[in-house]
């Protein structure tokens, strides 16, 4: 086997999702690619030119040994150093909540890129309201396990605060989609406040607006 | 006269000898010839002529990377990234480095005769660009036979003259690896270089660089440089750590300009051990070579402009405690090769060690280039080692 070429079934539920959106041959910042699973899955399959950016050595020594061209950097920073436009996709998967400045982070992906690709724990979730309404704590679950006080996540959101976000930068959302706890996508039928208490994640869609 | 004089013209490694038919052009308008150039090959060629690796020495180093140095009798400058199974695995691949031209193991340099004068060159030798020494290279690299070459790899000036390949020749650079190194010198680096030039200029033994024909050597001078150069390659926190205020060979301060400090003894012997197997002259034109490097300036004022269109895929390599040349030298090229859409990778390692970390055991360094030539490898097509 391939090193890397995996099936299907062996894939994060997210980066199913989101390798489904990208299209075949084209442009891809993955922000935030850990040990390039998800670009070396697009390079290998979909034929993507496959570019990424990582914030840890290791994860950046991992995706050079599999011929991705990754540089060491962190959301914040590095992506205003990209020409406009010079992406098709760019992809932010559970990072935004831990950016500085998520809505700088966002202009600039819609900036590089026409489409932007980004996941999130959605903090509307009702498990984390009923945390912190019976409890009155800072919620602490299963996908999120860290204390407040040691969290690298210090921007929380929810879906509808997402969706408010992208409407002001003028965004288009292509496809909006949430996860449940087991990482199964919620039914697409639901209303928006049904997404937003029932899903763990949100995975959205965004073309940069005219 | 030094030992590592009589590598100048009869060096203990291959040479290339071309003559009056083939003369280099140099940017600043003379001309070399004859020209020739010392060079180590490691590994096997394959019949494709595709598994050939450059690497590119830097300021002080030479041909021999991976075997016994003729003159100091010291492991290859590099043996802990170039051999069998190494990160540049001389099993796999054909590794090749040369002497640059301006330097004095037998490469053509300032030391060598002048075949009109029957006298070492001295001065009279053209000043040399980063660009020059590459163009030499690829003289080589035809006359090996081979048409585009795996990887060029090097740290610091070596570094420089990996981005002068792959911007002069991007054809035949299929990846490339500059380490530790920077787009242009920065005015820091410039007068670093000064002082040493100075102090080797300042020395009476120089002889305004006729010191061979004299007689003399500018033994003092060409130490000094070498001690205040020596101190930019480590950082603070290396030398804190090697020698912090501790004596040498004694307890406690003699009350004179005795090496007192272990610090002191270092760069002394720092200093005389580099004089015997370096050229003064050779000193200066290399810096110089350094100095003048500058590829935005080269292409119209944008560094982008210098990778139009480059296929090849690079791999660059900072350290943290370097600030020689500081992982923003590092970042202002990999921002270029973004602009210009060309695959760039980029990793800062940690380290305390300064600049010297690219010629050290930094295992995140082994592995991270281990990792790109092994993919490099992969891409085109070439076999694993049979081990």
């Amino acid at each position: 086997m391939i090193p890397g070429a995996f099936t299907n079934t062996e894939m994060r539920s997210d980066h199913r999702l989101v390798a489904g959106m990208v299209s075949a041959g084209s442009r891809v910042l993955d922000v935030g690619c850990g040990d390039g699973l998800l670009l070396h899955h697009l390079a290998l399959n979909k034929n993507v030119d496959a570019r990424g950016i990582e914030l840890s050595r290791e994860g950046v020594a991992a995706c050079v040994a599999k011929g991705l061209a990754v540089i060491q950097g962190d959301a914040d920073t590095d992506l205003a150093d990209y020409p406009d436009d010079c992406f098709d996709f760019v992809i932010l998967s559970q990072t935004l909540q831990a950016t500085r400045q998520p809505r700088v982070v966002l202009e600039q992906m819609l900036r590089i890129g026409r489409n932007a690709i980004v996941s999130f724990p959605n903090f509307g979730h009702w498990r984390i309201r009923a945390n912190l309404m019976f409890q009155g704590r800072m919620p602490v679950t299963d996908n999120l396990p860290d204390t407040w006080y040691n969290t690298p996540n210090i921007h929380f959101c929810t879906i509808r605060d997402f969706v408010a976000l992208a409407e002001e930068l003028n965004a288009r959302i292509v496809r909006a989609d949430a996860l449940n706890a087991a990482g199964k996508p919620v039914a697409v039928q639901l209303p928006w406040w049904f997404w937003n208490l029932l899903g763990e994640q949100g995975i959205f869609w965004l073309e940069r607006g005219k | 006269m030094s030992a590592g004089i009589n590598e100048v013209e009869e060096p203990n490694s291959k040479v290339l000898r071309l003559g009056a038919d083939a003369p280099l052009q140099l940017e600043s308008g003379a001309i070399l010839a004859p020209l020739q150039i010392a060079y180590q090959t490691y590994g096997t060629l394959n019949a494709e002529r595709s598994n050939a690796i450059l690497i590119c020495h830097a300021l002080t180093g030479d041909q021999h990377v991976a075997n016994v140095h003729p003159v100091t009798g010291k492991a290859g400058w590099w043996l802990s990234l170039v051999g069998p199974g190494k990160p540049i695995d001389t099993d796999r691949f054909f590794v090749i480095c040369s002497n640059v031209i301006g330097g004095c193991m037998g490469s053509s340099g300032p030391a060598s005769i002048n075949p009109q004068t029957e006298e070492p060159h001295g001065t009279d030798f053209p000043v040399l660009t980063i660009g020059d020494m590459v163009r030499a290279q690829a003289r080589l690299i035809d006359f090996l036979g081979i048409e585009t070459l795996l990887a060029v790899v090097g740290g610091s000036m070596g570094g420089m003259q990996v981005l002068a390949w792959a911007s002069m020749f991007p054809d035949r650079v299929f990846a490339a690896m500059p380490i530790a190194s920077s787009a242009k010198h920065s005015a820091q680096n410039i007068a670093f270089h000064e002082v040493g030039r100075q102090a080797v200029m300042a020395d009476p033994d120089w002889r305004r660089g006729r010191y061979v024909l004299e007689g003399t050597r500018p033994v003092k001078g060409l130490s000094v440089a070498r001690m205040a150069a020596h101190i930019t390659y480590l950082s603070e926190a290396a030398l804190q750590r090697k020698f912090g205020r501790n004596f040498q060979d004694r307890d406690a301060p003699t009350f004179s300009f005795d090496a007192d400090f272990q610090v002191e003894s270092y760069l002394r012997y720092q200093g005389i051990s580099f004089v015997e197997r370096f050229d003064a002259n050779s000193y200066l034109y290399l810096t110089r070579a350094m100095d003048y490097f500058d590829l935005a300036a080269d292409n119209g004022g944008s560094l982008a402009a210098a990778f139009k269109g480059v296929k090849t895929r690079f791999c660059l390599v900072s350290f943290t405690s370097d600030w020689l040349f500081p992982t923003s030298d590092s970042r202002q090229i990999v921002h270029a090769l973004n602009a210009s859409g060309a695959s760039v990778s980029f990793v800062e390692i940690e380290s305390d060690k300064g600049h010297d970390a690219f010629l050290l055991e930094e295992p995140n360094l082994f592995a991270t280039a281990r990792g790109f030539l092994d993919s490099a490898a992969r891409a085109r097509g070439i076999k694993e080692a049979g081990r």
